[in-house]
């Protein structure tokens, strides 16, 4: 079995981008694949208005035209209203800010001493890992009010805040399993040592531990950030107006088969030029931050 | 099951609780054949998207360089775009596109349905998670080994198909398992073009008997099911193909 025992195991990762790559350069951002994709959508959109200005004989406003036109809604939403790919950026902050915050509590919960708060906190990450995001998105958009009444003061929610509390639930789990993978991490001599000199549990946590997971846990957090924004359209289903509600939308006035695919395809590049940039700079971060044994 | 069925529908005259999902034959069956179709739109969708990370690491090893920037730009878009929007473009953009046949009831119908539809998308969007799992599978395998393989005489696919897959497989399986997961979980986004998977039927169901709470345990149970059920198999093959002398 000599040929078995050259296999190498490659170092566990949580990152979607970790596997392979190797043979990529080291630098933060390439704006080389970019620029390709940038340029075969420009082509085919020329195509495209080429064909389309031959069929129609050049009466219907051009794709390219269109496109230019409905592009300001489906950024920014309509005029004096919070909606558009804005939207989408502005739930993935929020529920990455959320997430992040009730993850590391429940991470730390994860690693407590304390038996039922480790048991308690394993329950609920793995229930908020192993269920689809649709259907936690519906879970807390049918099931919670659209306001609630504090003292007598009515707070509307509206719904794309209850949806990206929705949105932060999964991101609550996965960033917990991460703080609990970093922590897992540093050496148990570290603990030890600060045993040594006194430290109680929580400083060594506080002042020791912690600290050193900081860094090893950006890449992952990243990589968790991008699949949050990714994840972001699943709001279109439960009735926010972010950009794919207005893409469709936009669609649905034209009443043009020949927008469907110029469209969509915007769609898919707003948000190609908004992750591909953050994937390569998680993988140059990795690289940075990688644990060298 | 008739006994258990009368429980459940005193559960909900005395308390409210209305699982008519369970009890009432016509929306059990439905419920049913919701998950049928979950079931088979997720195995067919891990299955191809296997072979699609097979075929592509193998021919992200070729030595064309556009074939190697072909593969690289699919993975690449596919992994940097929302699932969703894929789905959407697919269905409603290239849906269009393709040839319409008669079918047995005499109505013109396009050739494939939203869930063939859901299937190419999903597959393609594992897909690419998949090239680059198995990929970092095959670069763990060490060079000496394919030139040993090369020198006894085998060809190139030989030596992919015999020697560096099997045993990429094997160090690729972690990942993979984490990405088929993450496949199940998407198969809900199916939802979307109304193929009738299980969150599309629960939705009918709560709608029609207005059960939304009762409707939602059961989805949630349904699929915390699945993909535990599913982990516990891998987890299974894992251990039948571990590599010994690694790990504890």
């Amino acid at each position: 079995m000599r040929v078995i025992g050259t296999v190498q195991m490659p170092q566990a990762s949580a990152t979607r981008s970790a596997h392979g790559e190797s043979g990529y350069m080291a630098s933060a951002f390439t704006p080389r694949a970019l620029a390709i994709v940038l340029g075969a959508f420009a082509c085919l959109l020329m195509a495209g208005e080429a064909w389309a200005q031959l069929k129609s004989g050049g009466e219907r406003l051009g794709i390219v035209a269109t496109l230019w036109k409905w592009t300001p809604l489906v950024l920014f939403g309509p005029p004096r209203e919070f909606g558009g790919f804005v939207l989408n950026i502005v739930v993935s902050f929020l529920a990455m800010a959320i997430g992040t915050v009730s993850g590391v509590t429940l991470g730390l919960g994860l690693i407590s001493t304390a038996t039922p708060v480790r048991k308690a906190s394993w329950a609920i990450t793995q229930f908020f890992r192993n269920s689809p995001w649709l259907v936690l998105l519906f879970f807390v958009m049918l099931l919670t009010p659209f306001q609630i009444q504090i003292a007598g003061i009515t707070i509307p929610l509206p719904s794309w805040l209850k949806a990206t509390v929705g949105l932060a639930l999964p991101i609550m789990a996965n960033i917990a399993e991460i703080v609990r993978g970093a922590v897992n991490s540093i050496p148990t001599a570290q603990w030890e040592s600060a045993e040594s000199l006194a430290f109680t549990r929580t400083q060594t946590l506080w002042r020791i531990i912690l600290p050193q997971c900081v860094k090893r846990m950006i890449p992952p957090w990243m990589n968790w950030y991008a699949i949050l924004t990714m994840a972001t359209p699943l709001i279109s289903i439960v009735g926010v107006n972010d950009a794919m509600t207005l893409t469709q939308d936009a669609l649905a006035s034209e009443q043009r088969t020949d927008l469907l695919m110029p469209l969509y395809g915007l769609l898919l590049l707003f948000f190609f030029v908004y992750c591909y940039p953050i994937a390569r700079w998680t993988i140059y971060l990795e690289r940075k931050y990688a644990v060298r044994i | 099951m008739e006994g258990l069925w009368d429980f459940l529908r005193s559960l909900h005259d005395a308390y409210g609780i209305n699982l008519v999902h369970f009890y009432d034959s016509f929306e059990r069956g439905r419920l049913l054949r919701g998950m049928w179709t979950t079931l088979k739109l997720a195995a067919i969708c891990i299955i191809l998207s296997v072979l699609i990370g097979i075929v592509g690491a193998w021919l992200q090893g070729s030595r064309f360089k556009v074939l190697k920037a072909v593969v690289q730009g699919y993975i690449q878009f596919f992994r940097n775009t929302p699932p969703l929007v894929q789905m959407y473009f697919f269905y409603f953009a290239l849906g269009p596109l393709m040839p319409r046949v008669v079918s047995d009831y005499g109505i013109s119908q396009p050739m494939l349905g939203s869930f063939e539809w859901a299937v190419i998308s999903l597959s393609f969007f594992a897909g690419a998670f998949n090239i680059e799992i198995f990929r970092s599978g095959v670069e763990a395998v060490q060079k000496s080994t394919v030139e040993a393989a090369d020198s006894l005489g085998f060809n190139r696919w030989q030596i992919y198909r015999f020697v560096v897959l099997p045993l990429a497989v094997r160090v690729c399986l972690p990942a993979l398992n984490n990405n088929l997961v993450n496949l199940i979980k998407t198969t809900t986004q199916a939802y979307a073009i109304a193929v009738p998977e299980t969150l599309f039927v629960a939705s009918q169901i709560w709608s029609d008997r207005i059960n939304v709470l009762e409707m939602m345990v059961t989805l949630l149970t349904f699929y915390l099911l699945l993909v535990g059920l599913f982990v516990w198999m891998m987890s299974r093959v894992e251990r039948g193909l571990r590599v010994p002398g690694f790990g504890q």
